[in-house]
């Protein structure tokens, strides 16, 4: 086992030396969102499946936190949904893009900050989509 | 063991034999992940509503109940693996330990709930 050391190295990743870009950014959000959606996102799921499987008033319960009694989503609901949306097509997009990396491409430097600008672009159109197919759409 | 430098003290070690083990389980449960998630959201889409008679009816068919375990399966493994890197790279010496504990407790407990809830459903429609 490694002991406190007496000498501490830099260790990663280490923010402050990195100059602010898209591929630094989306490399930040990509750890951000999965690490989010795998401490809030698991948990909501869980309960969601507990709740359903508990029965109606259980269910009736967990619906109450993020909806208003007409149904309709409240604020609650509207941050945690758009939340969890934007942080899914986020991680989707990055990882298909640690994917394409993973291959050995995309790492000239005009590609790589392309990519990472379009994973973004694509969070953000996907999200606004599935909102506005839920809430117009129907 | 000696007490030098960190190099010295692990050089001649080799690796611990874990790293591509955890890097080609994430692409796995990542491509699963893409697939089961996709299938998730365009149903959930599709749902007339969120109400609880719709979603259980939705969630006892074997159609739904299946896809959805292994989403678990895969989404809980996946997010494992996410989160030993956070812990490994923010976390060190005791408490990491304690952490990586917490992590599977938190993982196979989470999981385990899941999934009994979805087959709890499942099986409990037709009766």
């Amino acid at each position: 086992m490694a002991t406190a050391s007496p000498n501490p190295r830099p260790l990663s990743p280490h923010l402050s030396v990195w100059k602010w870009g898209p591929n630094m950014l989306v490399s930040i959000l990509h750890r951000v969102t999965g690490d989010g959606m795998a401490l809030v996102g698991t948990v909501l799921v869980v309960w969601w499946l507990a709740a359903m499987a508990g029965g109606a008033d259980s269910y009736g319960v967990f619906m109450d936190v993020f909806t208003l009694n007409s149904g309709a989503l409240n604020v609650i609901g509207y941050i945690v949904g758009i939340g969890l949306t934007l942080c899914f097509f986020q991680h989707l997009a990055s990882g298909v893009r640690h994917l394409v990396l993973d291959t050995g491409a995309g790492y000239e430097l005009k590609t790589n900050k392309t990519f990472a600008t379009l994973t973004m672009v694509f969070s953000v159109l996907a999200t606004l989509a599935f909102w506005a197919y839920q809430i117009w759409g129907k | 063991m000696g007490t030098g430098t960190e190099l010295g003290r692990v050089r001649g070690l080799g690796s611990a034999r874990e790293g591509t083990h955890h890097w080609w389980h994430q692409r796995l449960t990542a491509a699963a992940n893409l697939a089961l998630m996709t299938w998730f959201f365009v149903s959930l889409a599709r749902l007339p509503g969120l109400e609880y008679g719709i979603v259980h009816q939705w969630m006892a068919s074997a159609w739904v109940a299946i896809p959805m375990a292994l989403l678990v399966i895969s989404v809980f493994y996946h997010a494992r693996l996410g989160l030993q890197v956070l812990v490994e790279d923010y976390v060190h010496d005791e408490k990491h330990i304690v952490c990586m504990v917490a992590l599977n407790a938190f993982t196979i407990g989470g999981a385990a709930i899941a999934v009994f809830s979805i087959l709890k459903i499942a099986f409990g429609a037709s009766a």
